[in-house]
């Protein structure tokens, strides 16, 4: 058997394949962030709670309304999406003007809100979301056995991180967002509607979130506490592709995926730590991180 | 009052020379003369656990709802003085808990801690009992260590630890031919000290370890570690975590479908709500160890049914041991006729413990509670007959089999 | 704009008041903190204490340096664990010793993490210190001498100087106390001392401190440092005072309630931290024993959003303000 450093190829190869999936799914989080913070300037401290309110909604969507899994992959992003507007208007608009550490205090207040409110209605344990029926079962790979809907997230957190990159980068829309990212006086000027624009790409932001909510549902137990886990290490993702950078989140989201599953076979326990020295590196060498403009 | 109780001090006096004196030694004998019935005229109970966190919901606020009913069917009063209970959020923090039981013990003059989950809480709270002087009696912890090298004269343990969890698991899955193991370990403490139990069963059953590996707590994606273990050719993956590690851990390996390439996952430390979230499609066939299941027996279940109509949802074993030691400590307090600490502690491990709760128990003189251990398999969706009907009891193991022995004893109380 | 005048301007005259005030309301606290054992709760009011300059020592860097750390955490819980280590470990330290080297190590560990931090800057800034207090969380998870998840316990209180029992409350108050005092005045000395100033001045415009001749990074790290060694002051008393060391005092949720505290009573007041600190664990202490206990995180959650939403200069600064408006 070939080996690698010890471990046999297959399941090295088996390791990359998995650290890419969860790369993918890092991308599409970290992605949410950094629209947000690229047009914002919040750091956004909720995102993991909004992500864990959208596997919630996908949940209770199923036990109440009967909504299936592919409704509630439309759906909830456009629900917790609209919800993520209303925060945007009515409360983290007050605070628009301020230092922007002023957004990352008020959101992660928010953060400890949603997840208390929550742990007292559900409790802690979790509940099971079931794979959907189309997507269970498992694909036989020459060097591992893929779990279709792994396969499926993969493919479904890189074509949605693909087409938010097309929109902000390619189309006009994605053009007003970068000028009013630049500067927002002129294009209020221009004549165009930044207040809105600005609650609509918080709205967008937190639709990622939910979307991957959504998507993780059937993968982990759905509980209140999920997000915050989570939530640190996407907030590095962001930091290591340069805060705000589109691609940067993307390609930083895979790389640091790959990383993560290759400390898991060689040094397990560090696994959750390698992303912050990785992390400090770039910081020291590239101030603005891999993707990002020097300020 | 005082002629009521003039000769409760004599009496523990004369049953503590039948009991464990030597555990305790003669300074009791003088701290029960001293003290007078009943402190304050009232018996204080605190319950202390996760309220908000993790372990929330494997003891938590139905843990409370289950000690407010023995207190209820106690009859609200004990020697004569009503009972008090109150009860504070540990938010897992050994800080937070010792802190509020420092408290209690100061400013409330408590009587018995009851509850306790996180093992680093149970054991900072014991630590300062000791000095402050109190009665701990501890249901939600799994750190065998709390009676062995962590063991005071002032705590009880039980309704369970690590020891028969990898005993009993451990061994019965050897013996039905699981003989290579691969272990996945959480990287802290009870992790480190499950995993070892546990090789140490397994070896000394003609078994072999192929090959461990340590995961960070808590990890959410376990598919690395899935891999890893399906490489190793390994009959038995055993899972020395607890908690959402344990949960996340099962789905996964369900989702890669280790059960069907011939793989049996061993789970050493899951609770009955751990199941009820899984759910059966995932969890069926999983052997596990517990100290008590509510559908074992009529006594169980008549308990478990009306907790049932009070929280909605059926109890843990922890839930049920919170019910069954606060019952016998109040019992226990009665006899002695005085809430001195010592005193009762001595009382309590005086006679055999048989409740609904726990068959053959007995209180030994390093805190630990020694009953009934039950192996149990968990049912498939196609067999279960309800909600709640989740585990088949396979077979009993007797109390002095479950426990270490007390020649392992490191406890400072043992001689 | 500044001449040198022989009689005082109003400004001065003003400034020198407000001194004076600042100077009365200090010997009134301190006088309530001498008899307050008598009405609460001491090892309450230790806690607070503890918090309270912990909270204070986060304060010099975020309201007087303008750095907002948010990995606080690994100071306190170095400061604790290394004292509780050889509290426990050597059984003929003193107290006062076990104290000294714990906050000592935090400040070696403030000296490492501030060169590298304070290169960048803001977000940035966080960030960093985020990452690096993780790791420190991850190494104390590792290390043997911690106890890992179970945490270091029956650290012995001992005797001050080998003379003074602390395993008596009310003593061991009079120590935290002292302590609280000697940490509150280097921060007291540090901010209004010509140093305090530079730091003010790079607070509110760096490129103009760095155009005046002022090494900049220097003073940043000077901050830092002085900053992480009283945060590890306070960790090291609380050891002491709790006789354990856990895990919780690393995690990064300790950094946010630091960041809490210092919100609540008043980002750059000096008195605010203290307020904050005294709030927050008197919340915490008092809902986790009441029937809304299950809310903690929900109301501190609220807390954080209503300081930020309306009282952005917390307690201690709104009072200042309405002060400063009505008694001018």
């Amino acid at each position: 058997m070939t080996m690698i450093f010890g471990v046999p190829l297959a399941v090295f190869m088996g390791q990359l394949m998995l650290g890419l999936i969860n790369g993918a799914f890092y991308a599409l989080l970290s992605l949410g962030l950094a629209v947000i913070f690229g047009l914002l300037k919040i750091v956004n401290f909720a995102h993991g709670a909004q992500y864990m309110l959208g596997a919630f909604a996908a949940l209770l969507g199923a036990q109440y309304l009967g909504i299936n899994y592919w409704l509630a992959l439309l759906l909830v992003p456009l629900v917790v999406g609209a919800f993520g507007a209303l925060l945007e208007r009515l409360v983290l608009r007050r605070i628009a003007h301020l230092d922007h550490l002023y957004g990352l205090l008020l959101t992660f207040g928010l953060a400890l809100i949603f997840e208390g409110s929550l742990i007292n209605l559900f409790g802690v344990s979790g509940a099971s979301y079931p794979i959907p029926e189309a997507l269970s079962g498992g694909i036989k790979l020459p060097f591992m056995f893929l779990p279709t809907y792994r396969g499926w997230v993969l493919v479904a957190a890189l074509v949605v991180c693909l087409g938010t990159w097309f929109i902000i980068e390619r189309t006009r829309l994605g053009a007003y967002l970068r000028a009013g990212t630049e500067n927002p006086a002129l294009m209020q000027a221009f004549g165009v509607n930044v207040p809105l624009l600005v609650t609509l790409t918080y709205g967008f932001g937190v639709a990622l979130a939910a979307f991957a909510g959504v998507l993780a549902a059937p993968l982990y137990p759905v509980s209140p506490t999920m997000g915050s886990s989570l939530l640190i290490v996407v907030f590095a993702v962001v930091v290591i592709g340069g805060m705000g950078s589109i691609l940067g989140a993307i390609l930083t989201g895979l790389a640091m995926g790959l990383i993560e599953g290759l400390t898991k076979v060689y040094y397990p326990e560090a696994a959750n730590t390698v992303i912050f020295l990785v992390m400090i590196m770039v910081l020291m060498l590239r101030p603005a991180g891999l993707f990002g403009k020097e300020a | 009052m005082t002629k009521v109780h003039a000769s409760s001090p004599r009496l523990a006096r004369r049953h503590l020379a039948l009991a464990v004196a030597a555990a305790t030694g003669l300074g009791l004998a003088s701290s029960a003369m001293a003290q007078d019935a009943i402190s304050d005229g009232e018996v204080r109970i605190g319950y202390l656990a996760d309220m908000s966190g993790t372990y929330r919901d494997l003891a938590g606020p139905g843990g409370l709802e289950a000690l407010k009913m023995a207190v209820e069917d106690f009859g609200g009063e004990v020697a004569g003085a009503p009972i008090e209970v109150f009860s504070a959020d540990d938010r897992n923090s050994a800080d937070v808990g010792a802190n509020t039981v420092r408290g209690w013990v100061d400013q409330q003059n408590v009587d018995l801690v009851a509850g306790m989950v996180a093992s680093s809480v149970s054991i900072a709270v014991t630590k300062v009992l000791e000095e402050a002087g109190g009665l701990a009696i501890i249901s939600g912890s799994a750190a065998s260590s709390i009676t062995n090298e962590h063991c005071t004269p002032n705590h009880i343990h039980y309704v369970y630890d690590t020891y028969p969890l990898a005993n009993g698991t451990a061994k019965a899955v050897v013996e039905q031919g699981g003989d290579s193991w691969f272990m996945l370990t959480a990287d802290y403490a009870f992790g480190h000290a499950l995993e070892s139990d546990v090789e140490k069963v397994v070896t000394d059953n003609g078994g072999t370890i192929i090959d461990r590996v340590r995961h960070p707590f808590p990890t959410s994606d376990f598919s690395s570690y899935i891999l890893q273990a399906q490489g190793s050719g390994a009959k038995i993956v055993g899972l020395a975590n607890a908690g959402s590690d344990t949960v996340n851990a099962i789905k996964t390996a369900s989702q890669f479908g280790l059960t069907q390439s011939g793989q049996q996952l061993a789970g050493l430390l899951i609770f009955l709500n751990d199941v009820h979230a899984m759910g059966l499609e995932t969890t069926q066939g999983l052997l596990l160890t517990t100290g008590w299941y509510w559908d074992m027996d009529d006594e169980s279940r008549e308990w478990a049914e009306r907790y049932f109509e009070r929280v909605g949802k059926m109890p843990t074993m922890v839930q049920a041991g919170i019910y069954s030691s606060t019952t016998q400590y109040l019992k226990a307090l009665e006899d002695a006729g005085t809430d001195d600490p010592a005193t009762v502690r001595a009382k309590l491990g005086e006679a055999p413990i048989n409740d609904f709760f726990a068959r053959n128990g007995q209180i030994r003189e390093d805190g630990r509670m020694v009953h009934d251990m039950y192996l149990a398999e968990v049912k498939a969706p196609a067999d279960s007959e309800g909600e709640w009907d989740l585990y088949e009891i396979q077979a009993t193991i007797p109390a002095e089999e479950a426990y270490r022995p007390l020649s392992e004893s490191s406890c400072k109380l043992v001689n | 704009m500044s001449t040198t005048t022989t009689s005082p301007t109003p400004t001065q005259t003003r400034a020198r008041a407000a001194r004076r005030r600042q100077g009365m309301l200090m010997i009134v606290l301190l006088a309530i903190a001498l008899v307050a054992p008598l009405f609460a709760y001491p090892v309450f009011l230790m806690k607070v204490l503890c918090f309270a300059l912990f909270a204070c020592a986060f304060n010099l860097l975020l309201g007087f340096a303008g750095l907002l750390s948010f990995g606080h955490a690994a100071f306190l819980a170095t400061g604790g664990y290394v004292t509780g280590f050889l509290l426990s470990s050597y059984p003929g330290l003193t107290p006062e010793l076990g104290i000294v080297v714990g906050t000592l190590a935090a400040v070696i560990l403030g000296t490492l993490f501030g060169a590298l931090a304070i290169r960048r800057q803001g977000i940035y800034f966080a960030m960093v210190t985020l990452a690096l207090a993780q790791m420190m969380f991850f190494f104390y998870i590792q290390a043997p001498f911690t106890g890992g998840e179970d945490g270091l316990h029956g650290v012995p209180r001992g005797k001050l100087l080998g003379l003074i029992d602390l395993s008596d409350n009310l003593a061991m108050y009079y120590v935290v106390l002292a302590i609280f005092v000697i940490g509150f005045a280097i921060i007291q000395r540090t901010v209004h001392s010509p140093f305090g100033q530079v730091l003010k001045a790079i607070r509110e415009n760096e490129p103009r401190a760095v155009s005046l001749g002022y090494n900049v990074d220097a003073y940043k790290l000077v901050a830092f440092v002085i900053s992480a060694g009283l945060a590890g002051l306070a960790g090291a008393t609380k050891t002491v005072v709790f006789q354990l060391a856990s895990l919780t005092d690393a995690h990064w949720h300790m950094s946010g309630e630091v960041i809490l505290m210092t919100l609540v009573g008043g980002v750059g007041t000096l008195f605010g931290p203290l307020v904050g600190a005294g709030l927050v664990v008197s919340l915490q202490t008092q809902l986790a024993q009441s029937p809304l206990g299950n809310w903690v995180s929900v109301i501190l959650g609220s807390i954080f959003v209503l300081c930020v939403l309306s009282f952005r200069s917390g307690i201690v600064g709104e009072i200042q303000n309405m002060v400063r408006k009505n008694f001018k």
